[in-house]
């Protein structure tokens, strides 16, 4: 298979020493000693308590960036030189009082979105000044989240310039997250960065929020459709979904290249796209036979730490199938593929010797969620299988149709899920245009009270009372 | 040209729409893989876990690619984005990625690679002696926890986020860095019931919790909110319009109602809800989201509230390990949490891990009945015998 990959915007040659704001000299961090005697404004010590133990610590990296900030030259920064030690602060203050001080609201973004920015305000802006405004950018992260180092550096430098130099790595949505400047600096980084490294800004509010993929056909075996190709192409046909609030509430695409959903589009998006194959396993008898007799290790050796004696094809594999549809007999294994399920389990335990099929496509699920507010949903099995190919148009059209029915019937913050749960899914698949099938349910209905409509009866629903009493007595 | 050094740098505050850029997207992937992922690209035919941390992919090309995952926190400043850059310059030719468990990973060519990665992984320590880049996270052990921003940056939250992720990590620290439990075990954490990180599918879930209905601020509540607004945000109508003795516009709350979702307070700054001794940690156990042998479940609540603690969070601590010690002992091969727990029956899952069973731990929300037993099918444990001592079936 040859791939030719192009990007649909023209992608600007980054090179950090070009882009640079900071010198050597001020890249410099401070040595241990410095730091180990460092003291920030406030009184920590709870905070300081967390910087002891194996796992890295946020509190001992937060005072690396606090002292760098200290030591920078008043023009080297937009934004307060205390910030981060005010952060600290202000953490620390909310441990003591159990609460938290940031102010709920605040609109803040930029020209012409809305959203991708959230404002945050101290409520306790005079004691902790540099954290008065602390405003979040969410940015586009690249599909599965690869980097040139030139990029994360030249963002290292713009951050540190015009915000906290506090980052999350990343959003729990995905996002590259910029964590706390002031206002007066959010139109600068946005065009900063869309002018220098062609870097657009994510998703927040009642919009298309960023979507997201696994790491797919970069790394992975088991990818069964091109996720970062279509995160990608999905992300740019809906550039207008993304920045500007048009739904109900939010709603999320997530891409997973197989059931074995990395990146858990099952429980968090309103539309997930699984990948997925409908022809037959491949099987390699003679990788079969490496895995019982013990040439080759079990589940790619994620077992590895601990003894659990010899693989048993029968017990760890033919009798964990969950459709029961293995035989292990003679030294052959078979399947009958007309009832696998496709579960992953034996293929995630002999990747050498069983391989998905070649006919991939996606499953299409809809309507997970959080609990709030009518409680957590996972996505309900909507498509069970649709090729997945660029430009992805046969997708496009299920995406906005589910859309379009949920910005009709929607109310204000009511989820897609949570639409289905109120109308029924059988008034949701007709909007989407498709016919229902036992796949889309565990079981049938069990109660009774089925909503005939006045077509689905011979005669329809009018009738005249007074036929009636012509043959019943009042 | 470079980054700009001027307040306003390419913005020109005065004409904002000039040469304005918008809507172009994110970079484009392709241009940020390392050139052995693009030769390689969909080529790939297995992998292996070759240690704790280390992974080996090879491809059909006969080339192999060498993955070494280190934990990191999210959080993280721009000294250490440049520090994780470094690395990867040295050794990667440049290159890094993240994982959805905010792990940061390396990728070179060869084994001997590897371990001069490692070393330098493993070299590098904070001032006060803590890790910056512990490699593991992999295969049958426990990975990076998954966490919202609480105190750091949220408004509604009712705990904290970083400081109980790093407490319980310096807990779980071992089994980040072996394989030795019966399947992966994934703990994910959300500073209050929005649950920004959707870790409600989670082998163990830790959630932070507001146990007190809002305060109302009827000085201000019909200044700063649309009242129907709030009256319908209410997912079980317990507000009601009211008014103060004064005549001002307000609402009222039938606190019995209150299920303590938040939810007003999102729509209405002047419902707060969070309180010192109110707040604290709900813990929830035994989901996932795979579809390997079992279809992804839900998270059940195991324990209703640990209190916040901070900065520690000693009982949250105790809890997490103590689950995931008795999970490691008696789970088959394979075996995820949640599919260990419904195996053996809910009521063992509460002898075994000696966690105790709360009127709190009956449903009592939509679709609760779902939850009742409707069944003799069920295991004897002290609990059970507690009951039929209390109805006077057993002495």
């Amino acid at each position: 298979m040859s791939f030719e990959f192009k990007p649909k915007v023209p992608q600007k040659e980054l090179n950090y020493q070009e882009l640079r704001i900071y010198t050597d000299e001020e890249l410099q961090n401070p040595s241990d000693e410095e730091l180990k005697s460092f003291k920030v404004k406030y009184d920590i010590p709870m905070l300081e308590q967390l910087e002891s133990g194996p796992w890295p610590s946020f509190v001992a990296d937060l005072k690396v960036e606090a002292l760098r900030r200290r030591k920078l030259a008043d023009d080297r920064m937009m934004i307060s030189r205390d910030v981060v030690e005010d952060l600290l602060g202000q953490v620390e203050l909310s441990f003591e009082h159990g609460e938290t001080h940031w102010k709920h609201g605040g609109i803040v973004g930029v020209q012409g979105y809305g959203g991708g920015v959230i404002g945050r305000y101290s409520d306790v802006p005079d004691k902790f000044p540099g954290v008065a405004h602390f405003h979040t950018v969410r940015l586009n992260q690249p599909a599965s989240k690869f980097y040139k180092t030139d990029f994360l550096r030249a963002l290292a430098d713009l951050w540190e310039f015009r915000g906290s130099g506090i980052f999350n790595l990343h959003g729990s949505t995905g996002d590259i997250v910029l964590l706390g400047t002031f206002t007066e600096q959010l139109e600068p980084i946005f065009q900063e960065c869309a002018h220098h490294l062609s870097q657009d800004i994510g998703g927040s509010g009642s919009n298309l929020r960023t979507p997201s993929c696994c790491v797919g056909k970069a790394r992975c075996e088991f990818a069964l459709y091109d996720t970062q190709e279509m995160c990608y192409d999905m992300t740019m046909h809906y550039q207008d979904e993304l920045h500007r609030p048009m739904f109900p509430y939010k709603f999320k695409f997530k891409f997973d290249g197989c059931p074995n959903g990395c990146v858990a589009s099952i429980a968090r998006s309103d539309l997930s796209f699984i990948g997925t194959w409908r022809d037959n396993i491949r099987i390699d008898q003679d990788a079969v036979r490496g895995y019982v007799q013990g040439d080759i290790v079990p589940n790619a050796g994620a077992h590895r730490g601990r003894e659990w004696g010899k693989f048993d094809i029968r017990k760890e594999v033919v009798d964990r199938c969950p459709s029961g549809c293995m035989k292990y007999e003679d030294g052959v294994l078979t399947i009958d593929d007309a009832d696998c399920v496709r579960c992953m389990h034996c293929i995630n335990t002999m990747p050498r010797a069983l391989r998905p099929g070649v006919d991939t496509g996606v499953t299409i699920l809809c309507g997970a969620k959080a609990p709030i507010l009518e409680g957590a949903q996972m996505a309900t099995m909507i498509v069970p299988f649709m090729k997945a190919e660029p430009p992805y148009d046969n997708i496009k059209e299920v995406i906005d149709k589910a859309q379009e029915f949920w910005m009709e019937e929607g109310k204000n913050r009511e989820r897609i899920g949570e639409l289905i749960q109120r109308v029924g899914l059988p008034k949701f698949l007709e909007a989407v245009g498709l016919p229902p099938a036992p796949q889309h349910v565990w079981k049938p209905r069990e109660n009774p009270y089925i909503f005939w409509k006045a077509e689905d009866v011979p005669g329809g629903f009018a009738r005249d009372i007074s036929d009636y009493r012509k043959r019943h007595a009042r | 040209m470079g980054l700009s050094t001027t307040k306003f740098g390419v913005y020109n505050p005065d004409n904002p729409q000039e040469n304005r850029i918008t809507d172009i997207g994110p970079r484009y992937y392709w241009d940020f893989f390392p050139p052995i992922i693009q030769r390689n690209y969909g080529k790939w035919l297995y992998h292996e876990v070759l240690e704790p941390g280390v992974l080996v992919h090879v491809s059909e090309t006969g080339e192999k690619v060498y993955t070494v995952r280190a934990g990191g926190m999210r959080i993280m400043s721009a000294a250490f984005v440049r520090e994780i850059c470094d690395i990867a310059d040295r050794h990667c030719d440049g290159y890094v990625r993240f994982t959805t468990r905010n792990n940061i990973e390396f990728l070179v060519d060869s084994p001997e690679k590897v371990e001069a990665l490692k070393k330098e992984l493993e070299s590098r320590k904070f001032f006060s002696g803590a890790n910056k880049f512990p490699v593991g996270g992999t295969g049958a052990g426990i990975t990076n926890i998954v966490h919202t921003q609480g105190y750091i940056h949220c408004h509604t939250p009712a705990t904290d986020a970083s400081s109980m992720v790093k407490a319980v990590m310096d807990e779980l620290y071992n089994y980040f860095g072996s394989m030795t439990l019966p399947a992966k075990l994934r703990v994910s954490m959300a500073c209050c019931l929005n649950m920004c990180g959707a870790v409600h599918c989670s082998d163990i879930a830790l959630l932070g919790y507001h146990r007190k209905p809002p305060i109302i601020d009827h000085e201000w509540l019909a200044k700063m909110c649309e009242i129907p607004t709030v009256i319908a945000s209410c997912p079980k109508a317990a507000i009601s319009p009211g008014a103060t003795p004064d005549g001002k516009k307000t609402v009222k709350i039938k606190d019995e109602r209150c299920m303590f979702c938040g939810n007003c307070y999102t729509m209405c700054a002047a419902l707060p809800l969070s309180d010192k001794e109110g707040d604290g940690v709900v813990v929830l156990a035994g989901g996932k989201l795979s579809n390997r042998i079992s279809a992804p479940k839900f998270s059940k609540v195991v324990v209703p509230f640990l209190p916040n603690n901070f900065p520690r969070f000693p009982e949250v601590c105790e809890t997490v390990k103590r689950i995931v010690e008795v999970y490691a002992t008696h789970a088959n091969k394979y075996e995820r949490l949640g599919d260990w727990a419904e195996r053996i029956g809910w009521e063992k899952f509460f002898e075994l891990t000696g966690l105790p069973f709360t009127d709190h731990l009956l449903d009592d929300h939509r679709l609760a009945y779902d939850t009742y037993r409707t069944s003799t099918l069920f295991k004897y444990t002290d609990a059970a015998w507690a009951v039929s001592k209390a109805a006077g079936g057993v002495d």
